[in-house]
């Protein structure tokens, strides 16, 4: 078993050629059965673990990944975390996440880098500050902070921003200060050796291949390691929710689709926080390794290749250079995608299926990394108790019948548009 | 001291020239034709860069685009360019570089104390510390790793050069005009495809220009020159040089980058500084060539070790000896090549080092021929920081043997580049034969050959290119004669590839840059990162700006044996585009500052400019905000505009609301569907609002929507929605109900439209029209529209509408007499004061009258939430109807348009403030609502404000908070209702 | 992706205008007992892994809504007809 990090550790470490460290987590074989197993070895799936064990005291777990551990959306996203969110069923969650983000390298004795560096919204035109003024309260509402900084402020944080020569011109920006960026990996590398000190089966290389139901509810699980008996099964396979989902019967109010990242050479320091532009699609912020690291849109077709296509490859760069025109001779070294369950109304699910014990978590759309401590602990919390935690109340599946959609951004149920 | 490793003579470099260049500050001299790494070679600097990590003392281990070590920040100022790979840099006088990542100096940097601690650095160190105490990280820890971070300099200014964007269509792509690349464009090019030929490198021929191999009785050299001659005279074949194709998209679309002026000292003027082609090819022949691979051993990394195919393009291309005493170090037949070609440069041959089992009869030749030791051994370990000084080789017997040298030759056997294969998704395949990763499943229309195929020799590359390029014109219609070259036998890798030098001594190193050593890659599998892309994200192997070109088989060689696999079934990491970096600039082309996005302007822009108007961005189009006098206060502008419309008569352009024919016998059964309300029975002759759902049941947008026939409606929409109303009617039009008689085009460009607001409004328009036409309140009421002629024959539409709730006309005549029509206007007006107004006051004169606009129609909310619910029709279909019936849509306790009155009209009610009742605290319980929008009401001398308030309209009288804690703002606000002034509307009937 | 157009031909991704799902049926709307069917079309997608029936405007040409029958796991396009034809 793994052991735990200290700075003693480290240097005797260090003094006897690192030959003592041990595998962050073991490598089973799958037992029979389980009282729960979680399908999907990503951020949401091992923090689910975690909670479930460290909070709940349900150990007799499995989490199963059909490939390497982190190896879908939560190795993929543009590391960001924040909490700046409009809409009463969303702000309460994120912030929450937020707070978990926080406290989680002395809960899990690991280092992932959580750096709170600061968010930037800019934004271009009195309607847009108005809106943005609206989504500043929010926050303030639900005790998250944000801040509304005027041009010469913006400026003091990102000074080669262009404030000369723009087509939309920067007039401010809304700012979380508590926002940042968190090293990706290594959340998943935390929660996994976490869990898995805690008892935790986590199993690579093992593909869901069905569900086994009788009599409406759910058995266990059929993989490529044979069948695996659980008492309740948890989803968390954002961007292939619908053709896992499909295996247990769920007809699902999401689409897949690709959203790619760039990552910049190396540069020495030239971003400070996190910087995203309000006249198109363009977020960025400068890795602890020096890359800068960036996005924008989906591509906006339903697809399960993890991969994207050139006209975004370019709306992005436009947006960089419109924003930044000091990057025209930053070099983008690598582009990559991942796939996002882009739901109905832009906002995720977390919540009990038809098929009884078989719960379900995605929908996740841009948001999903910046969730995954909240998502891990919401979606512990209702497959211990049944029930829904009272910060994800809102993220139900009936809510697009009953037409309490939470929409972010108002686009309707129009999943390539939120 | 000037290029004393330059050979006399040799190369392909034109020694009649000279160019100068800094490096360092450095002043030194060079060749047309020489790379900034040639040039420096020549002129003996063997020391060039700092590794990231460790700040190890670096030199050039390659000669091309793989480049791990010699990166340096290209140029100054503005233009600085950081981690460009000297070995890439076409030199140009006057070129300035510099070294980077050290300090004070490239021979004396601090950081590379960093080694000492480096048994604590290892891979994923970060992970387990840095964590006591917890405030530490962010105070400390992290800012302290983000100064070390990164490896140059950005300039931090605007980049000065432009950029642009091409796109070209061919039959046959070829990527790479080495021995394969030449030989199948050749043959397609032959027989009349639409060839495209790119190379990255500034000269076509590749590892032609590199080896002094003879074809068809010429040098490689003189062949590949007599093939470029060839393919330049061929019409339809386009040459496309320093042009990497880094992407492969799908559809046959390949993207590429043109280095148009980089070996210029700044781009000429009028040119850019680098192209993107957008390549939409038919059919694709990849001849990317390969890589060699290092030898992983001790102090491998030291400046003077040179991957040995280098060593061969530096003295045969360039006319540079990298050493006067060399030692080779290869497990392949490339080690006698070498051997023979420093030999022949006039460099003393050391020692061969095979690490294979067997010697064999060539090396006997060569042997005699350069007098080198042969040992069959590895090297156990390296000497000279700064620069190679000698080597200790042991042999088989495990006696060791030092020999002094400058220059340590190291080939490992080659891999195809296998990129472009695989950026669709296709898995490269591991070969046992070749002992590398050959290409998998190709993208549609792709074809591999050459080195890139695993066809490593000379006459594979060109019997292989060959055959690619006859089969893709064949399949692009074209028929190509038989292929001259015979089928090549299969190639054979090295008997037994040598990955690592176990016994060395030292550090080595596997990924160069980011100093990820053999250590590191057994302390990753130790503690359980065995998959390729684990160990790459924990060690952090393949992620420098070579991607690990150099690195990734080997690091995978290195995992395998760790973990006791065999290669093959290690599996590999996925290349991504680009396949080297490109610059961002590059892929943005002139889309930056002012031409980000194209500006539209409103017909009267010109006259507004005449007028002093401030614009505004509204979307896509550039709108008249305001028209201040001079020295006048913002303020004192918009309530002077307000005044005057309500007191006298004001004129907007109002071109920019989306504008939508709609014809066809049964275009009135058509608005019926897609508005809640009806239009199938409004009358000839007048107009009427309507409000759009989309199928959710929310509010989509609004407008007026005139009858000038039975069959033919004009709609307006918001200007924010016209593009996606005009979408949404032909989506309803072709694919809901193509059974409808019904046609729609948008005609926002076509009509120019003023709205002329205020008491004297009539007078103004009756002065436009031309004799005999009325529009007295008889004839012409409030909400009537028609065809008339104003001016003098101009045919306009006009209507009876208003936003600013006054009398008012819009009026509309074909775009290109709108700047005519708003000079003809004002001529009218002048008597009657007219003045024109900005969005502002426009803005102003909606909030007191209570339209709804975009703040309002924001997505989020329904007809019921904008007082608009009566006006949904129970009888008839129409998108939104069913959905919009929920009762979540249409509940007491949503979010309802309501006014607001500041009980201080004084007092601001900030837009985007939320709502909460008088007492309470502001947190999120009580919050019951948010202000959209705001204005001064200079008629009412108050701030007045629109807002959705849970409950609204049942709430008029009561007093509730407004809270803007973002802006530390409150005030107390009556709820009232949303239409401020003149609420029956008698003004407008006037 | 290139996608052609039927009136238009062969043309780049950026000239077209993606909606998704082209299998479902607007239910009639004045069936008060539709509520299942309705949620179904506003809101359940198959979404599926392979081909999938999927509508496109062609907004940058002539403004045709394309019904597209695409691969989604390879984009690979099998099929382009006028969304109007045979409805």
């Amino acid at each position: 078993m793994c052991m735990r990090y200290s700075l003693a550790g480290l240097l005797t470490n260090a003094l006897t050629g690192n030959r003592n460290w041990k595998p962050v987590w073991r490598e089973p074989e799958p037992k029979p059965s389980y009282d729960v197993v979680i399908v999907g070895g990503g951020g949401h799936g091992l923090a689910t673990a975690h909670y479930l064990a460290k909070e709940h005291g349900i150990t007799n777990v499995a989490v199963i990944e059909k490939s390497y551990l982190g190896s879908g959306n939560v190795g993929r996203n543009t590391t960001i975390v924040r909490s700046n969110y409009l809409l009463p069923g969303n702000e309460p969650f994120y912030e929450w996440s937020m707070k978990l983000w926080e406290g989680l390298e002395q809960d899990l004795n690991y280092n992932a880098m959580v750096s709170q560096r600061g968010v930037l919204n800019v934004f271009h035109s009195d309607a847009q500050r108005d809106s943005f003024v609206r989504r500043g309260n929010a926050m303030r509402f639900n005790g998250a902070d944000a801040e509304l900084l005027d041009q010469d402020q913006v400026r003091a944080l990102v000074p080669f921003v262009d404030f000369e020569n723009a087509r939309f011109p920067v007039r401010g920006g809304l700012y979380q200060a508590r926002g940042g960026t968190v090293r990706h990996d290594a959340v998943v590398w935390g929660y996994a050796r976490s869990a898995d000190m805690r008892g935790v089966d986590i199993i690579q290389n093992c593909a869901a291949t069905g569900f086994r139901i009788e009599n409406g509810r759910i058995t266990g699980v059929e993989t490529e390691k044979g069948f695996i008996g659980a008492k309740r099964v948890a989803l968390s396979v954002a961007g292939s929710s619908s053709r896992v989902g499909e295996m247990a019967g769920l007809r699902l109010p999401i689409e897949s689709h690709v959203l790619q990242a760039f990552v910049t050479e190396g540069i020495k320091p030239l971003l400070d926080t996190v910087i995203t532009f309000g006249a198109g699609h363009f977020y960025c912020s400068q890795s602890d390794k020096g890359g800068l690291v960036f996005g924008g849109d989906i591509d906006g077709y339903n697809t399960y290749a993890q991969r994207g296509n050139l006209p975004v490859v370019e709306d992005v760069a436009e947006g960089g250079m419109a924003l930044i025109p000091a990057i025209g001779r930053l070099r983008i070294l690598r582009s990559w995608g991942g796939l996002l369950d882009m739901s109905m109304d832009g906002s995720p699910i977390i919540d009990r299926t038809h098929v009884d014990g078989l719960y379900f978590n995605g929908g996740w759309c841009y948001g999903g990394f910046k969730a995954t401590p909240a998502a891990g602990w919401c979606f512990a919390h209702l497959i211990a108790t049944g029930q829904s935690h009272p910060f994800a109340a809102a993220y139900r599946f009936d809510r697009f019948a009953s037409g309490r959609v939470i929409d972010e951004k108002g686009m309707g149920a129009q999943p390539n548009l939120h | 001291m000037s290029q004393i490793n330059r050979l006399t003579g040799k190369g392909l470099v034109d020694h009649s020239k000279t160019v100068s260049f800094h490096f360092d500050g450095q002043p030194l001299e060079g060749h047309p034709g020489d790379t900034l790494a040639s040039a420096l070679l020549a002129n003996g600097i063997r020391l060039v860069g700092r590794s990231f990590k460790y700040h190890r003392p670096r030199g050039i281990l390659t000669a091309g685009s793989e480049e791990p070590n010699a990166l340096v920040e290209l140029r100054t100022g503005a233009r600085r360019e950081p981690n460009t790979r000297a070995t890439t840099i076409e030199l140009y006088d006057g070129l300035d570089a510099a070294s980077q990542n050290r300090w004070p100096s490239l021979k004396f940097d601090l950081l590379s104390i960093n080694q000492l601690a480096s048994p604590i650095f290892g891979a994923g160190f970060y992970y387990k510390t840095f964590m006591w105490p917890a405030s530490f990280w962010e105070k400390l820890y992290e800012p302290m790793i983000r100064r070390a971070a990164g490896l140059g300099y950005p300039s931090k200014q605007t980049d000065p050069d432009h950029y642009e964007k091409a796109n070209a269509f061919c039959d046959v792509l070829v990527v790479g005009a080495g021995a394969a690349g030449l030989s199948a464009a050749l043959a397609a090019a032959r027989v009349g495809a639409r060839v495209i030929l790119c190379d990255e490198d500034f000269a076509l021929g590749g590892r032609l220009l590199a080896e002094r191999d003879e074809i068809d009785g010429q040098s490689s050299q003189d062949w590949a020159k007599a093939a470029a001659a060839e393919l330049e005279s061929l019409p339809d074949c386009r040459i496309l040089r320093r042009t990497t194709v880094f992407g492969v998209y799908d559809g046959g679309v390949y993207a590429a980058i043109e280095r148009v002026s980089d070996h210029l000292p700044e781009p000429p003027a009028h040119a850019p500084r680098q192209r993107l082609w957008r390549i939409v090819a038919k059919q694709s022949v990849v001849c990317a060539g390969g890589f060699e691979r290092p030898i992983v051993f001790g102090d491998n990394d030291r400046p003077g070790v040179m991957l040995a195919s280098a060593v061969r393009t530096y003295l045969n291309r360039f006319g540079v000896t990298p050493g006067r005493d060399a030692v080779i170090f290869a497990d392949n037949h490339e080690a006698l090549t070498t051997a023979t070609d420093l030999s022949d440069a006039g460099a003393t041959v050391r020692a061969i080092v095979d690490p294979q089992p067997q010697r064999s009869t060539a090396a006997e030749e060569v042997v005699a021929e350069t007098g080198a030791l042969y040992i069959n051994g590895i090297i156990d370990a390296v000497s000279g920081a700064h620069g190679i000084k000698s080597v200790r080789i042991k042999d088989a017997q495990g006696a060791s043997k030092t020999v002094d040298c400058d220059l340590l030759a190291v080939s490992g056997g080659w891999n195809p580049v296998l990129n472009l294969t695989t950026h669709l998704g296709g898995k490269p395949k591991w070969d046992n034969a070749l002992s590398c990763l050959v290409p998998g499943d190709l993208p549609p229309g792709m074809r591999v050959a050459g080195a890139a195929a695993g066809q490593f020799s000379l006459q594979a590359c060109l019997a292989s290119g060959e055959a690619a390029g006859a089969d893709s014109a064949k399949d692009c219609g074209f028929s190509p004669s038989a292929c001259s070259r015979p089928a090549p036998a299969r190639d054979v890798g090295p008997v037994v590839p040598v990955w690592f030098a176990p016994s060395s001594r030292g550090k080595a190193f596997v990924d160069f840059q980011n100093d990820v050593s053999v250590s590191d890659i057994k302390l990753a599998a130790r503690e359980g990162f065995r998959v390729p892309d684990h160990l790459k994200r924990y060690t952090t192997l393949g992620m420098a700006t070579d991607q690990g070109k150099t690195s990734n088989l080997n690091g995978a060689a290195l995992l395998a044996e760790a973990t006791g696999r065999h290669l093959g079934a290690v599996g590999s990491t996925t290349f991504r585009p680009p396949y080297t970096p490109v610059a961002i600039g590059a892929l943005a082309g002139h889309h930056r500052g002012k031409d980000f996005r194209p500006t539209r302007l409103a017909p009267s822009h010109a006259w507004a400019v005449e007028q002093g108007a401030v614009f505004v961005e509204a979307g896509a189009w550039m709108r008249a905000l305001m028209f201040p006098k001079p020295g006048e206060a913002a303020q004192d502008t918009v309530d002077r505009e307000v005044a005057n419309t309500r007191n006298n008569v004001g004129v907007c352009d109002v071109s920019t609301l989306g504008k939508i024919d709609v014809q066809g016998s049964d275009a009135g059964a058509f608005l019926d569907r897609v508005y809640i309300n009806g239009f199938s029975k409004l009358a000839v002759g007048k107009a009427r609002y309507g409000l759009m759902l989309r199928e959710d049941g929310f509010a989509m947008d609004d407008g007026t929507t005139a009858r000038f026939a039975d069959d033919h409606f004009y709609m307006t929409t918001t200007t924010a929605n016209a593009v996606k109303v005009s979408q949404h009617l032909e989506f309803c039009q072709q694919v809901l109900w193509p059974e409808l008689d019904v046609q729609t085009v948008s005609q926002t460009e076509q009509w120019a439209q003023f709205a002329v607001a205020g008491p004297k409004s009539r007078k103004v328009i009756e002065a436009l029209l031309d004799s005999g036409q009325d529009i007295s309140n008889e004839a012409f009421p409030y909400m009537a529209c028609g065809s008339f002629t104003v001016c003098g024959g101009t045919p306009a539409r006009i209507f009876r509408l208003s936003f600013s709730g006054e009398l008012a006309y819009e009026i509309g005549v074909p775009a290109r007499f709108g700047d005519g029509l708003i000079r003809a206007i004002m001529k009218a007006g002048a008597e009657h004061g007219i003045g024109p107004y900005g969005t502002e006051a426009l803005g102003v004169m909606r909030i007191e009258k209570g339209h709804a606009a975009g703040p309002e129609l924001n997505g989020q909310t329904t007809a019921h939430d904008l007082g608009l619910g009566k006006m949904m029709s129970k009888k008839k279909d129409f998108i939104g109807r069913f959905m919009g019936q929920r009762e979540a849509l249409n509940e007491a306790a949503r979010a309802t348009m309501v006014g607001l009155k500041p009980l201080d009209p004084k007092m601001r009610i900030n837009a985007g403030a939320h709502l909460a009742p008088k007492d309470a605290s502001a947190d999120a319980e009580n919050d019951q609502g948010y202000v959209t929008s705001q204005a001064y009401s200079p008629e009412l001398k108050s701030f007045i404000g629109l807002a959705m308030l849970s409950e609204g309209p049942a709430r008029y009288g009561e007093v509730i908070k407004v809270c803007d804690p973002l802006r530390d703002y409150e005030t107390l606000a009556e709820v009232c209702s949303p239409h401020f002034i003149d609420p029956e509307g008698e003004r407008l009937r006037v | 992706m290139r996608i052609t157009c039927p009136y238009c031909g062969p043309r780049n991704l950026e000239e077209f205008t993606y909606r998704g799902d082209a299998t479902v049926k607007r239910p009639d709307s004045l069936d008060e007992s539709a509520t299942e069917a309705w949620v179904d079309y506003v809101y359940l997608r198959k979404n599926p892994a392979g081909l999938h029936k999927e509508f496109w405007q062609h907004t940058a040409g002539c403004h045709a809504w394309l019904e597209v029958t695409r691969d989604t796991t390879t984009h690979e396009i099998v099929a382009v007809e006028l969304a109007s034809k045979g409805r």
